[in-house]
């Protein structure tokens, strides 16, 4: 990767131009209504809108070239690493490989087309899509139906959330406005609860890493509306008591929300809703293969089982009718793997995980040593390097020496319930040869770190840029140019 | 070792109170601002507020982390310490010059509740 | 083993993998899942298809939607789609890559959403922009929302009924949760009180016209509250911005600059504010820093507002955002330049006004609004039969007179050409009066 230090504005040059647009007066309407009878300008606009609507400060957007634009983003790609440049262990994050049939389909001018309010007739195709997901979804999940308009897992959780309201507001149970959530639940479950209205209740985990079931039993209660759970949970590890835990739940009056962010070691295995979950969210570009942009756009379509059912299309949490486009690849996918493919998606993705893990638990803390599923967490390093006069190499650390080494690093310092996590998700489509080089570079970091810790404190070295000042950055805020 | 200074009043949740007559100023104590590392921000109350005790009026931020400010007294706010808009690192530099806020506070016996320097030696560390 | 293409594995690795792993097979792999939820069914799906089979299964698909020439607008606008933006976009380095995390190997990612955030900022006059939202409706009720969130002790806000319908129900749906209460009516100015905490206003409204927002911005604050604009970034090339207005947040749909309708999404949705809110604004937001050697570089910044570091006490529970839109939206603009938007600007008006007057003059129309000042979506009052009409443009291929309020809507960009007009207007003097 070669750094590369413009911005789009640094490139303009009045007068130049990068748009290609037909001519302005095939219409008579200027010609006829503005007093200059010349061909539309500011001063058309200004004759037939009213002066005090218009814009009275100049719009200062870069001037340049179609070349320059293809450039310069392509410069800027360059400094970008993605799942088709390299192994990408992400714990949490499952980056698969992204099909580019997916993407064909996606680009298809018979989908790209339509406009969200076209007549049901003039869609069939696009409803057949919607239709089809659907019931492919319901299948793997053994929810009932889903709602698509949910544009990502955060939209997703906080779709399901209202939907659990609604459940409990329709049965005029209205005191029921605590949701619980495992102490090791990622960030946005109780973000998404506060934002629609609920008040938090933590329940710790024990010393396997799994929810306490009697830490559980004196939380609920008529005020429960809930538990969130992610299962397998983020340490990789399968919440076995599930089954008495949705017992407790529902017999207290409560209904149980998964959050399908950790969903692909179960793809093909088990079903959410054979296990007592009553609202879920699927993360389609996790699990279901479709790019994650940058950040987005993603898709967090939420299913519900019976109990839910009536409430499904009552939240409207988007404009239309959520991200059409990310769906056709998901869609796409799901074809593609059809049900002899699915039932081995989960599974290789666990296989993959609990080797990497066995691989380097000699070099690694391991802090669960019992068999993970999709991902694991390692507490640091065994042998950090620290000695006399000189600090040991952190988690920060490694992960930074990682990109030297042309890998992206884990998911670190999550979940929080180590001081030093490192979270690794392989996923099912790397092969051996791929984990093999990841272990290799691991152990030889391990190495590193113990021989002379500062080799890492300083990585890395091979990227377009080295560590930035993050607190300069916090401190005093350039957000824009 | 963080530095404990013995005439001020301290809280369990690390904010420090110097007693001025019915007004309590506050700051955070330096074990605090050690363990956040580089404060990027202090998000404060507004003058004319009321914080009550132990409930939070404001938080520390820095790059990877927030944290609540609890009020060891209750009270109105009386003063912000508006140097910490533009300069939060004024309280890594100097934990017990920099102050937060001033209170007057509304009940002095909540006072009694906070722990001394040698006290909350005990639990700095 | 399984000779499918996403997985790689031969009999032979997975051997070596078990063995690793110390399970005598895959079931091992799945010991502390309780046997009664390993499922044992067959699933519901489809026989797994080859790549040409399901390319085939979507050309079909796609050929039972009907290609319609678009005439409607309502929050998707049929604008014409430079070449370069998908061929951009569809750069693997830039489509794979997760949320810019690891900046040192991000810098692409972390530098376009730098220039998106600067483009919102000046096409809306504000100080602020965060990366982006879902999309407009929803980034209206989280500018509601921090509208609550930077005001003390007020808990209502007023929403307009002028707003398009969708982001008034994705607004009423949000805020029915939290304990906001929302006040839906046409003269907001007639609402504000001590206790209100934003306004929400269209910069056109549903029907099309221009709104006139003078005196709003001292009303509003004059009240204690904050003035949030909704506006389409486009029009803001030649429309009064947000910041002459005087509101405090902008927010809306970047679908207007180059992003296909698609069926309703994928968009992105904007959001801008001003200095003071900066802390307040929800997402993810790019700052420009120093890497160790002095380089310029780009990082998420002030992450202590989100959701990973304040759980339920952050500014909202949004994560990701709609990063490559955004980045569609950035490529756009910076071929439009000011020029080219304003152009695309005058093209959507002038088709809109032929048409506007064209259908005038064939009699089947009143006008709604007469006098009104309207830009590329306009409402008339039909004198003949809504359900004829409309089937009659759509069996000549136009999507047009979409109903609202009583009226018809319509709307024309610059993808829209004269003849299409005319073809469109011939259809309608068809129709007996």
């Amino acid at each position: 990767m070669r750094y590369y230090d413009k911005l789009i504005f640094e490139l303009s040059h009045p007068g130049r131009t990068g748009y290609s647009l037909p001519a302005s007066r095939q219409y008579p309407f200027f010609a006829e209504k503005c007093s200059s009878g010349a061909a539309a300008d500011s001063a058309g606009f200004a004759t037939v809108l009213p002066n005090n609507l218009l814009r009275g400060t100049a719009l200062d957007l870069p001037e340049v070239s179609e070349v320059d634009v293809a450039r310069h983003y392509t410069n800027l790609s360059q400094m970008n690493f993605g799942v088709d440049t390299g192994f990408y262990p992400l714990g949490s994050c499952t980056m698969k490989y992204n099909p580019k049939i997916n993407e064909e389909i996606a680009n298809h001018p018979l989908f790209t087309g339509l406009h969200p309010l076209q007549p049901a007739e003039t869609v069939k195709g696009a409803q057949e899509v919607i239709d089809g997901l659907d019931k492919a979804l319901a299948a793997i999940t053994g929810m009932k139906h889903f709602t698509f308009l949910p544009c990502a897992g955060a939209h997703g959780e906080l779709t399901g959330l209202m939907l659990m309201r609604e459940y409990h507001m329709a049965r005029g149970d209205a005191a029921r406005t605590k949701v619980i959530v495992p102490d090791s639940a990622h960030g946005t479950n109780p973000a998404s609860a506060a934002v629609c209205g609920l008040e938090i209740v933590e329940v710790k985990s024990g010393a396997d890493g799994l929810v306490d079931v009697e830490s559980l039993k004196p939380l609920l209660g008529p005020d429960i509306a809930g538990i969130m759970m992610t299962n397998p949970n983020t340490l990789g590890l399968f919440e076995r008591q599930i089954g008495e835990i949705a017992k407790l739940v529902h017999e207290c009056g409560g209904l149980l929300y998964y959050d399908g962010a950790n969903m692909n070691p179960l793809l093909g295995k088990v079903r959410p809703g054979d296990m007592g979950f009553d609202i879920m969210h699927l993360n389609l570009h996790k699990t279901f293969s479709t790019p994650h942009g940058g950040g987005g756009p993603g898709s967090g379509p939420v299913g519900v089982g019976e109990r839910v059912l009536p409430y499904l299309d009552v939240p409207r949490t988007s404009g239309f009718h959520g991200n059409f486009g990310v769906m056709l690849r998901a869609y796409a996918y799901i074809l593609m793997l059809g049900k002899q493919n699915v039932k081995m998606a989960g599974p290789l993705a666990v296989l993959g995980a609990n080797y990497i893990k066995e691989s380097l638990k000699d070099c690694y803390k391991l802090p669960i040593p019992t068999v993970c599923k999709h991902e694991f967490v390692f507490d640091g390093l065994i042998d950090d390097g620290a000695r006399e006069g000189k600090a040991g190499a952190t988690t920060l650390d490694v992960a930074k020496r990682l990109l030297d080494y042309g890998f992206h690093a884990p998911t670190i310092y999550f979940p929080l319930l180590f001081h030093q996590a490192i979270m690794i998700e392989p996923t099912e489509t790397e092969s051996l040869e791929t984990l093999d080089e990841f272990i290799a570079v691991m152990r030889k970091i391990a190495a590193e770190a113990a021989e002379d810790p500062d080799i890492l404190h300083g990585a890395p070295h091979n990227t377009p840029i080295g560590r930035p000042d993050e607190t300069a950055a916090a401190r005093n805020p350039i957000l824009k140019a | 070792m963080s530095k404990i200074i013995d005439e001020l009043l301290y809280s369990e949740s690390h904010e420090w109170v110097k007693v001025d007559g019915n007004i309590a100023i506050i700051g955070v104590s330096d074990f605090a601002q050690e363990e956040m590392g580089d404060i990027t921000y202090v998000d404060v109350p507004a003058e004319g507020d009321s914080v009550t005790k132990g409930e939070d009026f404001g938080a520390l931020e820095s790059v990877k982390a927030s944290s609540e400010l609890y009020s060891p007294v209750s009270g109105e706010v009386v003063a912000v310490n508006e140097e910490l808009e533009d300069k939060p690192e004024l309280i890594n530099e100097d934990p017990y010059g920099a102050w937060i806020i001033k209170v007057e506070m509304s009940d002095k016996a909540e006072l009694e509740g906070l722990l001394s320097a040698a006290a909350y030696g005990e639990i700095a560390k | 083993m399984s000779g499918f293409s996403y997985f790689p594995h031969t009999e032979d690795d997975i051997r070596v993998m078990l063995e690793r792993a110390g399970v005598r097979n895959l079931d091992g792999l799945y010991s502390d899942v309780p046997a009664d939820f390993i499922y044992q069914g067959e699933y519901d799906l489809p026989d797994a298809m080859s790549e040409q089979q399901v390319r085939d299964f979507f050309e079909k698909l796609g050929e039972k939607n009907t290609k319609l020439k678009v005439f409607v607008g309502q929050g998707a606008y049929d604008h014409y789609v430079p070449a370069v933006i998908p061929y951009i976009t569809s750069r693997s380095e830039f489509l794979t890559a997760y949320t810019p995390y690891q900046c040192e190997i991000s810098q692409g990612t972390l530098r376009y959403i730098f220039e998106w955030q600067s483009m919102i900022c000046r096409l809306t006059g504000l100080d602020v922009s965060n990366a982006s939202m879902y999309d407009g409706p929803s980034a209206a009720a989280e500018a509601l929302r921090m509208a609550v969130n930077s005001t003390r002790k007020r808990n209502k806000v007023i929403v307009s009924t002028k707003l398009m319908q969708n982001v008034l129900d994705v607004v009423k749906t949000y805020l029915k949760y939290p304990d906001i209460e929302v006040v839906f009516a046409w003269d907001v100015l007639e609402e504000l009180g001590p206790d209100v905490a934003g306004v929400l206003v269209p910069s056109i409204c549903r029907h099309g016209v221009i709104q006139d927002l003078t005196g709003y911005a001292d009303a509003v604050h004059a009240a204690g509250a904050l003035l949030i604009e909704y506006c389409d970034p486009s029009a803001l090339a030649v429309l009064k911005t947000p910041a002459e207005w005087g509101a405090d947040i902008a927010v809306g749909d970047a679908q207007t600059l180059g992003m296909p309708i698609c069926y309703g999404g994928p968009y992105a949705g904007f959001i801008a504010c001003k200095q003071d809110y900066m802390r307040k604004i929800p997402g993810r937001i790019v700052g420009q820093s120093v890497d160790a050697s002095g380089k310029r570089c780009f990082v998420l910044t002030l992450q202590a507002r989100e959701q990973h570091i304040r759980r339920e006490k952050a500014t909202s529970n949004i994560c990701s955002n709609e990063s490559l839109m955004a980045l569609w939206a950035t490529v756009y603009l910076s071929l439009m330049g000011p020029e080219g938007l304003r152009k695309v600007n005058e093209l959507s008006c002038a088709g809109a006004h032929y048409l506007y007057d064209e259908l005038l003059k064939t009699g089947r129309f009143e006008e709604a609004f007469p006098g009104r000042p309207f830009l590329k979506e306009f409402c008339l009052k039909p004198k003949v039969d809504v359900a004829v009409l409309q089937q009659k443009l759509l069996d000549a291929g136009f999507f047009a007179a979409l109903e609202l309020d009583g009226y018809v809507t319509f709307c024309v960009t610059e993808k829209r050409t004269k003849e299409e007009i005319d073809a469109l207007v011939a259809v309608v003097k068809e129709i007996a009066l």
